[in-house]
């Protein structure tokens, strides 16, 4: 075997070497410099390598080299709470190493190797274990258990186990094979780690924002897709769903996007406390930045990288969320490194293997049986940046033919500050049939029933305002009238929602019915006292409904919302009287 | 192998040069072109293998034939960086322009540039007072942004980005940014333009400029933003400036990418642009920003013109989904003769929310910028419906919010060039054209600020 070769060509980030043995997917060191590259694809002699560094000065004849591994990420503890780049180098790692511009030919081990670790073993001398089976605990950070697990296709009977203080290289375990285990294992990004079989989502992933929870709800497991032009608010959006969502771990992947956005996210997630566990955020978070100015490679391979570290707590028996910011930008990095390689273009010049890629990526996503026999989930939530708002195009149609859940963010209600902005005529879930008896034995009874009913009203709405943007609203049926109130107050009371109020940030999925409730009760109230006479105005102004829709501001509203209700409803039917 | 020139050129096609047989030539170096007439001309390795080497060259390829010489530099492109370049006029290539001395160089610097590591930037929150109302009240610019101008052919953008760099300062503080200015491809009248306007106020002792005009090579337009980027990354990461990055036009710049694309025989994206375009624009936007333990700062202020006005254009959409932001130019305000003609409905600032309030500008700005847009937002809507069904048959409400959208553009948007506004002025000014509409109607209002701030409050 021929591990070595020379370039022969360069051409931006792709790179031609010949004289060596490769096979695909093969990691290289390219040049003097030893930049990392991929093999992804072979003409006789000649290996195709795509380099996840800048290639500026390098030459023709500059040695390559053949590492005979696949790319891979390092799983082990230590992960939580780190900030990597597209191939797992720690960002802080590099600007110790490189200072503050991104430099190359810097390795960089993905945590700390010699960082010592408690290790509490599971299994005893003479236990049998199969592959993915837990042998013993890391308390990794004060949320977080990290349970080390038999790798994949390793089995046998337990030799020797430690217990105590150990590093992540430093061997705990022995089986009678003579299989040495450490806290840290390998595992190539682009195949999808085993489990046993995956079973259909049930419990609903619970993001504290009530159009999603509420009326397209997402289950743990699931997929959902959140296209939107720029400035519809995809990234505020996704930081919400990493801050709030009740999965037990987030992996957060900022895919080509903005440098300062990312310090943002870095500046403020230490501070932010997880409602779920009153915890730092960060200590559940693995987060992955590469901007749109770093090497484009990189970008491609960030998300495998990503779902990989997400599979990899899955199989622990955790629910994952990972957030991709914006997968538009990761397909634009396989289009920029297709057409280097002067393949036949399918649809606007992106790869004719898009839709399959994309498809791939989103099935991993899923709550599975893991190998341990435990329940795990990954649930994929991916931004999509459509150019001009068009969803027409090739990235965004390829993901709403996988994802289950469409979250469509609009500019113009962006335009009228309706945030979140999200659509709610075109957007869908088709998890409610699989989620409704969650909600029944974990909300109310009737809660499927309420969403049909606050769903209706808006779309009736949708119907009637064609006509008044002709005739104007006067000249509506009063009952109509009120029906254009109450859809109002399901915009501007339920739906809207202010991602940056410390109160209505969040709102427990509790708090969410009773919301929807309430706005029934007015209506509801509201037919009745014009049934016997009282005038829509004076029912629509009554002081104890702003007061109702105010209190959603303030700490505490889920003790008093009821009496709220009440209030309202009282004075409602007090205007009959008046008249 | 510096020094050795081949003559080996196959094929020269569009602005790009083939030759064969040469010695292994580095990706990216720079190359030397001999014609043989003994013009110069210069350029950059685009694709390099033992067989073929395409050279990208910046002048045009006018007059070069395959008895011309070819010389590799053995390095990437540099620009030499010192002080010295402030208060200098340079080519779209990094020459004087202006008849004075070579720049004696402190250092060379790679113009590329490398990305700044996400992990070491700092957040961008300090305020920028422009002196224009509506970009301090709607779109406040925040140093270390990056916030375009969304323009189109006849339009007023020059103007407004020179008022911006003449009053641009942080609130309270006479600390005055350096500009540096790039022009690509724009004319010899807008040049002139710039530059006399420049030095009328003296602010060319404070400014860098390269220029490369509308009859200078298309293909220089790729160096020169990074040859001004670079420059700005000098004074500002090593020599503690706070740099205005001012660059024009920026579908120029684009215009020529896809040149060189098409030369290539690359595989184009929408409209014929590349399909790197995205990442080739992204290396020039996301080299502003602040970096954690340094002092200066670089604020970007480039200018497009959206051909045809058509904001979904692939140049303004993929800029906006780099930029933090953006200010649309409306041709429908500056036909009706408002200056400056900011529509500020579609514009947006993305990193507003961290630096305006009580510390950086004034408690009540969140709350009357939301007013003013929802108001505005409404009345303009109102138009439509008043073109339909006549005034008469608004509400009371709707009357109000129509004259106020009417008054919004003519007292609030409306400023002369050289009109300086505080924001304190701003923010008084808003809170006196919102007294016309009945407070009832003002809900985005915090009940607090209008019992200190209304003008029925405070008389």
């Amino acid at each position: 075997m021929n591990n070595e070769g020379v370039i022969y060509r360069i051409s931006g980030p792709v790179v031609t070497a010949t004289g060596m043995n490769a096979a695909m997917y093969d990691v290289v060191r390219v040049g003097h410099e030893g930049l990392m590259g991929e093999v992804i694809e072979l003409h006789g002699e000649k290996a195709v390598i795509q380099v996840y560094e800048d290639t500026s000065g390098i030459r023709p004849g500059e040695p390559v080299l053949n590492t005979q591994e696949t790319l891979s990420v390092s799983l082990g503890p230590g992960l939580l709470t780190q900030i990597y780049d597209g191939i797992q180098r720690p960002l802080p790692t590099l600007e110790e190493e490189m200072g503050v511009f991104i430099t190359r030919g810097v390795d960089a081990d993905a945590f700390d190797l010699e960082k010592i670790w408690t290790f509490e073993p599971q299994v005893a001398v003479g236990d049998e274990v199969v592959a993915g089976q837990v042998i013993g605990h890391v308390q990794e950070t004060e949320t977080i258990v990290h349970k080390i697990m038999v790798p994949p296709s390793v089995s046998g009977v337990v030799k020797s186990i430690e217990s105590g203080d150990y590093n992540v290289t430093q061997t705990i375990c022995v089986l009678d094979n003579g299989t040495e285990m450490q806290m840290m294992q390998k595992w190539p990004v682009r195949t999808p780690r085993p489990f046993q079989q995956k079973y259909a989502p049930e419990t609903p992933l619970i993001t504290g924002m009530r159009i999603l929870d509420f009326l397209f709800p997402l289950a743990k497991g699931g997929a959902a897709g959140i296209p939107g032009p720029f400035g519809s608010g995809k990234t505020v959006t996704q930081q919400s769903l990493a801050k709030y969502s009740d999965a037990q771990l987030v992996v957060y992947i900022g895919c080509g996007e903005r440098g300062n956005e990312m310090t943002e996210v870095l500046d403020e997630f230490p501070h932010l406390i997880d409602p779920n566990t009153g915890k730092p955020l960060m200590e559940r978070t693995v987060m992955i930045a590469n901007t749109s100015n770093m090497p484009v490679a990189a970008r491609e391979a960030s998300v495998y990288t990503g779902i990989t570290i997400a599979e990899y707590f899955r199989d622990m028996g955790y629910d994952v969320a990972l957030m991709a910011d914006s997968t538009s930008r990761w397909a634009e990095a396989m289009r920029e490194i297709s057409s280097r390689l002067e393949e036949m273009p399918g649809e606007e010049g992106y790869p004719a293997y898009l839709s399959s890629r994309i498809a791939e990526f989103y099935e991993r996503a899923g709550r599975v049986e893991t190998l341990n026999g435990d329940d795990g989930s990954v649930t994929v939530i991916g931004a999509v940046s459509p150019p001009g708002g068009d969803i027409s195009e090739p990235v965004s149609q390829g993901t709403l033919r996988i994802v289950k859940v469409f979250w469509g963010l609009d500019a113009g209600l962006a335009r009228q500050r309706h945030f979140p902005a999200i659509n709610w005529l075109n957007s869908y879930s088709l998890y409610p049939q699989s989620l409704d008896q969650w909600f029944r034995d974990n909300i109310s009874q009737d809660f499927p029933e309420v969403r049909t009913q606050i769903s209706g009203l808006l779309q009736i709405e949708s119907e009637l305002q064609e006509i008044v943007q002709l005739v104007g609203s006067d000249a509506l049926p009063t009952d109509q009238q009120l029906t254009l109130e109450v859809a109002r107050m399901i915009r501007e009371y339920f739906l809207q929602q202010n991602g940056f109020h410390d109160v209505d940030a969040y709102c427990d999925i509790h708090l969410q019915y009773q919301m929807a409730k309430a706005i029934l009760s007015f209506q509801d109230a509201a037919k009745s006292a014009m049934a016997s006479g009282a005038v829509l105005n004076d029912v629509v102004n009554v002081p104890a409904r702003s007061d109702l829709m105010r209190g959603r501001f303030e700490k505490g509203y889920i003790d008093v919302i009821a009496d709220m209700v009440k209030k309202m409803t009282d004075q409602i039917a007090e205007t009959v009287e008046e008249n | 192998m510096t020094g050795k020139e081949y003559r080996t050129i196959t094929d020269v096609k569009g602005p790009l040069v083939f030759l064969n047989k040469t010695e292994p030539v580095a990706f990216g170096e720079i190359v030397t072109l001999r014609l043989s007439n003994g013009t110069i001309k210069n350029g950059q390795v685009l694709d390099t293998s033992d067989d073929l080497v395409i050279v990208q060259v910046f002048e045009g390829t006018a007059k070069i034939d395959r008895e011309s010489g070819v010389t590799f530099m053995g390095d990437v492109f540099k620009l030499p960086v010192s002080t010295d370049l402030v208060g200098r006029i340079l080519d779209g290539a990094g020459r004087p322009r202006d008849g004075g001395p070579e720049i004696v160089a402190d250092e060379k610097a790679d113009i590329i540039g490398a990305a700044i590591n996400p992990y070491s930037r700092q957040s961008p929150n300090d305020f920028i007072q422009t002196g224009v109302s509506a970009i301090d009240l709607c779109t406040s610019l925040v140093r270390g942004q990056k916030l375009p101008i969304f323009s189109a052919s006849g339009l007023p953008h020059n103007d407004i980005a020179l008022q911006i760099a003449r009053q641009a300062k942080l609130k309270d503080s006479d600390e005055e940014f350096i500009v540096v200015f790039c022009a690509m491809g724009i004319t010899a009248e807008e040049y002139n333009f710039f530059r006399s306007d420049l030095e009328r106020t003296g602010a060319l002792e404070n400014a860098v400029l390269f220029v490369n005009l509308a009859d200078d090579p298309a293909v220089e337009r790729i160096i020169t933003p990074r040859l001004a980027l670079t420059a700005a990354e000098y004074l500002a990461f090593e020599k503690d400036y706070h740099v205005l990055v001012i660059y024009t036009d920026m579908t120029n710049y684009c215009d020529a990418l896809r040149q060189i694309g098409a030369a290539r025989e690359e595989v184009p994206g929408r409209r014929g642009y590349p399909g790197y375009m995205y990442t080739d624009l992204a290396m020039l936007y996301e080299r502003a920003g602040i970096i954690k333990n340094k002092k200066g700062s670089i604020t970007q202020f480039p200018i497009l013109t959206m051909p045809g006005d058509d904001i979904t254009h692939p140049i303004p959409d993929l800029s906006g989904y780099i930029t933090e932001g953006q200010i649309v130019i409306s041709r429908e305000l500056h036909q009706q003769g408002i200056y400056p003609p900011i529509n500020v409905l579609p514009s947006l600032s993305r990193l507003m929310g961290s630096c305006i309030g009580e510390k950086t500008t004034r408690e009540d700005h969140k709350s009357v910028s939301d007013q003013m847009y929802a108001a505005y937002a409404q009345g303009r809507e109102l138009r439509g419906l008043v073109a339909i069904v006549g005034e008469d048959a608004l509400n009371e409400r709707d009357k109000q919010l129509l004259d106020f959208s009417g008054v919004f553009e003519d007292k609030f948007l409306r400023q002369t060039r050289d009109e300086d506004r505080s924001i304190e002025e701003t923010l008084d000014l808003c809170w006196t054209l919102m007294s016309a509409i009945d407070t009832k109607y003002l809900v985005r209002l915090d009940q607090k600020w209008i019992d200190k701030y209304h003008p029925d409050n405070r008389a």
